[in-house]
């Protein structure tokens, strides 16, 4: 239960805890803890390990998740362009074969907004918050958002461009995604306008591909250069409110990532690829406390970190499906 | 005196906390400048740089902008495309609704309101369920020196052009389709464009000038029943328009 609230509190922007103390570990922990203090032919089996990692580098979830934003953007644009209504509309509000489908957060501030709420949107609201809870919340962000996918090659170019050191990572302080969640709440209940939606790339991009593009693409090209060439990944990591109210969707949901102590090396592999490296803490040796660690909230579900680890110690995991099948 | 004697003990700064406060201060500027942006939105709307007629069952301009959920799934109702979505130079009006009448009216094709049914947010508003119901705004004769009628002037061809791309549903022609108005050319004695395809009974009427029955001019002339769905300002073949929408403004009745 604390290391739930922790995780919470950690996707609000609180800094990861240091290491925790030895009387925390559960017993399984101790002795995998333990028994990972001797070094006896560790470095033989690192070397073994990473080799066959570069011979055959996996990118099996990330090849599937970017198969998913294109088909689920493409079936919005299609169900358009050729009419056969499959999802019409776009990210924010649609119709999914006749069945109300409306974005939570843009939900959230038409409601602010506009104060008054009927039940077609409590509807779509309803549906995509059961749909969002059962896939694991921000889910949507790595496997449905058409920004993430740009980002994501953005963060590609960033990557290059501070290997060769031409450019540095800026990063920022994770609890300013809280205050533009509230900030962008307050003005959307004070001024009754939806204030964000008029920056939501996500929107922007949606309807640019459904209904053609325009110059709101401008803002979009702007975040894109300034995670290139000053902070990697800023949009997401650092500012969107889309990804904090998915985030508290996910706080309970069955699907996570999750950490198995036992073969793990210890290389922060998985931390140096993931979008949300807090969450990835618990693979810091000596900070685990029990064997299996599901992952907090504000993870994503990208798999990055499932297709680059070597010892496949981090895997997807359905709660209560896992011990189904 | 005391004061010189007990100096205030001042830590050295760590390098960590300088990277930290640095990233304190980044964060502060880099949100400063989102909300900032996103506030820009603002002046659009209060400045009223682009007033839009908004499509039938729109709420007046602020809830309107309130409630709208920048979904578009209005645009994908209508029939003749009428519905088209507000670029950034609208502000918060980005991703919202609205119709350019003189390039593509709505012509009420779809019979009902589809629009409103398709909105899911109550944007356009459900209380509307025929298109007599509508009131976008009401039209007004804004050139009465150019408007054919007026001068007793006829009108052959297109009533746009031969390469005008808009629609229009021609009961006579087809009941379920509208057609291209460059395929539907007229050849009128006295133009009454605007009273012929509006699609509202007894909106508008053409009255004669004056009693002279050798003097055929006549002008349009528009009643309470008007909804201001557009049809005369696009259909008009003089360029400017000779008759325009006014769109609804706080106060009118719904």
């Amino acid at each position: 239960m604390m290391s739930l609230l922790t995780s919470i509190a950690e996707m609000f922007g609180r800094a990861p805890g240091s290491k925790p103390d030895d009387s925390a570990y559960s017993e399984g922990a101790r002795a995998l803890h333990d028994a990972k203090r001797t070094k006896e032919g560790k470095k033989e089996r690192v070397a073994a390990i990473k080799a066959e990692r570069d011979l055959h580098p996996s990118h099996k979830w990330r090849n599937r998740r970017w198969a998913s934003i294109l088909i689920v953007n493409a079936l919005f644009i299609v169900s358009f362009s050729w009419d056969i209504q499959l999802i019409e509309g776009s990210l924010s509000a649609s119709r999914v074969v006749g069945f109300h489908f409306a974005d939570l957060n843009a939900s959230l501030q038409v409601m602010l907004a506009f104060k008054e709420i009927l039940i077609n949107l409590v509807i779509g609201t309803a549906t995509v918050l059961l749909l969002w809870w059962l896939l694991g919340g921000r889910t949507f962000c790595s496997w449905v958002c058409p920004y993430h996918l740009l980002a994501e090659l953005g963060e590609y170019i960033h990557l290059r461009l501070t290997s060769m050191k031409l450019v540095r990572d800026m990063a920022m302080h994770r609890g300013l995604r809280t205050v533009l969640y509230i900030v962008f709440a307050g003005l959307a209940f004070g001024s009754g306008y939806t204030v964000f939606e008029a920056i939501s790339p996500v929107g922007i991009l949606s309807r640019a591909m459904i209904y053609g593009p325009g110059l709101a693409l401008i803002w979009v090209v702007v975040l894109l250069l300034f995670e290139v060439f000053f902070t990697r990944r800023a949009w997401c990591r650092y500012m969107c409110p889309i990804g904090l109210t998915y985030g508290m969707v996910g706080i309970t949901s069955p699907v996570h990532v999750t950490y198995n102590l036992e073969n793990c090396l210890h290389e922060g592999d998985c931390r140096a690829v993931c979008l949300v490296p807090h969450v990835l803490e618990v693979t810091k040796k000596g900070y685990a406390l029990k064997e299996d660690v599901a992952l907090g909230p504000d993870c994503t579900r990208c798999g990055l970190c499932v297709d680059v680890c070597p010892t496949n110690s981090l895997t997807y995991d359905v709660m209560g499906l896992n011990k189904l099948l | 005196m005391t004061d010189a004697k007990t100096p205030p003990t001042k830590k050295p700064v760590t390098v960590r906390q300088l990277r930290e406060r640095r990233q304190v201060l980044r964060s502060i500027g880099a949100g400063a400048g989102v909300i900032g942006a996103a506030m820009l939105g603002f002046f659009p709307v209060m400045k009223k740089w682009t007033e839009r007629l908004r499509p039938p069952g729109a709420l007046l301009e602020d809830p309107f902008l309130a409630a709208c959920i920048k979904c578009g799934q209005c645009v994908q109702v209508c029939p003749v495309e009428a519905i088209k979505l507000g670029d950034l130079d609208e502000g918060f009006g980005v991703g919202v609704p609205y119709i350019d009448a003189r390039s593509q009216a709505c012509d009420f094709s779809c019979d009902a309101v589809q629009c409103v049914l398709a909105c899911p947010t109550g944007a356009l508003s459900h209380d509307t369920d025929t298109k007599e119901q509508v009131h976008m705004g009401v039209a007004r004769l804004s050139r009465p020196k150019a408007c054919l009628a007026r001068l007793g002037k006829g009108f052959k061809g297109p009533a746009r052009g031969a390469d005008h791309p808009g629609l229009h549903r021609y009961m006579e022609v087809d009941r379920w389709n509208p057609i291209l108005i460059s395929d539907h050319p007229y050849d009128l004695e006295l133009c009454d464009l605007c009273v012929r395809e509006c699609p509202i009974v007894g909106a508008i009427t053409l009255e004669r000038i004056n009693l002279d029955p050798s003097d055929l001019r006549g002008t349009p002339v528009v009643f309470d029943k008007c909804v201001g769905c557009g049809m005369c300002e696009m259909i008009c073949p003089v360029d400017p328009p000779a008759i325009v929408i006014d769109k609804r403004q706080p106060g009118e009745d719904a």
